[in-house]
């Protein structure tokens, strides 16, 4: 050991920073900031209200609908279509997934089909299925069905895909009847695959309900923000727009808390 | 349970990977099987459990398994294979569910096999919560609840750090003193077949062929003495010597996955 003298220089630090480290109230400000500058764009006069209406008045319109009981309607009739629309589709699509995973053959089969049906936009559809079904409630709810079946059918296959062999062979080692490692092992291993597969299935629920609405329905938020655009209402619109946000926070919020009372072992 | 091998070849399409196995073994004993990378020493262990069927020849075991073994062939696996779902005692309970049992002698069943492995308090853990050597000892707690007749070790520590590896090699000889079945036990780390192994097999590579049986005098549970040191350096040198040029060729191959 030498007496510490200038020859001793200390090494610089030079590790910091690249570490994502939480940033709470970040978000918030900067939500507030942008809203507030909207807000006084507005109130300036800077924004014309036919162009983009103040904040304030989005709220003030959201607050009239909430209050004459337009808004609920609209809503109640968009969710009658998304959830059946949702469940059938999902149900359909768990179903020719989870058998795609399984069995060589049923993949073999359904691949060619899904890969070529998938890229197609379901709402092209919509007129052929309102030929078929009608103009009525029906042809919304397969087209929904149909948009979803076909990312379900996607998630469920390859989560089921991606279970690693080895615990299947696991299960083989240990003589547990082929039930046994469906359920036991096949199963819970496809499940976050699946619920992140639920994730998209029902933004692309929400997308086309609305689009499906706004080719022809009376009721609907779809319908709805398409009247408004029409009349000028331009409040209003945006009132429809923040209402289908809030729609897709919550059901991405609901799917969130089930994966996590499902994936608990995460 | 005597085990027999007998003329077992397997090939993967036109790849040889084993030619005439032939091996007998012992009631009791544990035969280790050695040889460098792509000789084959895990396929042999997947026929031998019944998970792959060999091209050739047939494995056999003499008489009926025991009447109490719920599992004759029980794989202990290099990556563990636990579903991350379950919990510690659940994992091991898979094991058993399926079988006709009470839910109290699987209960039972279960607390005796963590208690053997020191697992007793991680009962309600979950895989994840647990060192690599906690979980190859879910691993072991698993196979051990069925009773095997044979039990089958594949590369057990090769994902385990060194320090862990040795204490895990501690645990397996304690047990295996007082838990009696037939094993085999694939690795390629020389000082675990030497210390474990009452006899060492090595293969050849591609195809896999016996290339030497070695047998190891000194019984396993007196190898940890200072007197033995020699002795099991001696092993290691003299496996080291059979396998190192095909170890050394094999580690200058280019991988065809």
């Amino acid at each position: 050991m030498s007496e510490p003298g200038p020859s001793r220089r200390p090494i610089p630090f030079r590790g910091g920073g690249f570490a994502p480290s939480p940033r709470r109230v970040v978000p918030w400000i900067v939500f507030a900031v942008l809203i507030g500058l909207w807000q006084a764009a507005s109130s300036s006069g800077l924004l014309p209200p036919l162009f983009l209406p103040s904040p304030a008045a989005i709220v003030r319109a959201l607050h009239d609908l909430w209050l004459d009981g337009t808004l609920m309607e609209h809503v109640t009739a968009s969710l009658k279509r998304i959830i059946p629309g949702w469940i059938i589709g999902t149900a359909a699509g768990l179903a020719i997934g989870l058998a795609m995973g399984m069995f060589s053959s049923a993949r073999a089969a359904g691949l060619p089909i899904v890969s070529a049906l998938f890229p197609i936009p379901k709402i092209a559809l919509l007129p052929v299925l309102i030929l078929w079904l009608g103009i009525g409630e029906p042809s919304k709810v397969a087209t929904i069905a149909l948009g979803v079946f076909f990312p379900t059918v996607i998630s469920a296959y390859t989560a089921c895909d991606s279970v690693p062999r080895n615990l299947i062979r696991m299960g083989q080692s240990f003589g547990l009847p082929a039930r046994d490692i469906v359920v036991k092992i096949l199963l819970p291993g496809a499940m976050p695959g699946i619920l992140a597969g639920f994730r998209i299935s029902a933004s692309v629920a929400l997308l086309l309900v609305v689009a499906a609405e706004m080719i022809g329905a009376q009721q609907g938020i779809g319908a709805f923000v398409l009247t408004a655009g029409n009349l000028m209402q331009t409040d209003q619109l945006l009132a429809g727009v923040v209402m289908l946000s809030i729609l897709g926070l919550l059901i991405s919020w609901g799917l969130g808390a089930i994966e996590r009372s499902v994936l608990r072992w995460r | 349970m005597p085990l027999h091998i007998e003329g077992v070849c397997h090939s993967y399409g036109p790849v040889a990977a084993l030619d005439t196995i032939d091996l007998d073994i012992a009631d009791g004993e544990t035969v280790a099987l050695i040889g460098p990378s792509g000789c084959g020493k895990s396929t042999l262990l997947g026929i031998i459990g019944g998970l792959l069927q060999p091209t050739a020849g047939r494995v056999s075991l003499s008489g009926p398994p025991p009447a109490d073994s719920l599992n004759p062939f029980t794989y202990v696996f290099q990556d563990f294979a636990l579903l991350p779902w379950r919990s510690v005692a659940a994992n091991v309970a898979l094991a058993l569910e399926h079988r006709r049992l009470g839910a109290a002698e699987c209960r039972e069943r279960v607390a005796a096999a963590l208690a053997l492995t020191g697992l007793t308090e991680f009962a309600a853990a979950y895989p994840k919560q647990l060192s690599g050597g906690m979980r190859q000892r879910v691993g072991i707690a698993r196979a051990l609840v069925v009773r095997p007749a044979v039990l089958l070790l594949d590369e057990p520590l090769s994902a385990l750090d060194a320090q862990t590896r040795e204490l895990l090699m501690e645990d397996m000889l304690a047990i295996w003193a007082r838990e009696k079945s037939t094993r085999v036990y694939v690795t390629h780390n020389l000082e675990e077949a030497s210390r474990l192994a009452d006899r060492v097999v090595v293969l050849s590579r591609r195809p896999g062929r016996i290339r030497e049986v070695l047998r190891i005098d000194v019984p396993v549970s007196e190898r940890g003495r200072p007197e033995h040191t020699a002795l099991l350096i001696d092993v290691q040198r003299r496996l080291w010597a059979l396998i190192r040029d095909e170890a050394a060729t094999a580690e200058r191959e280019i991988q065809n996955v």
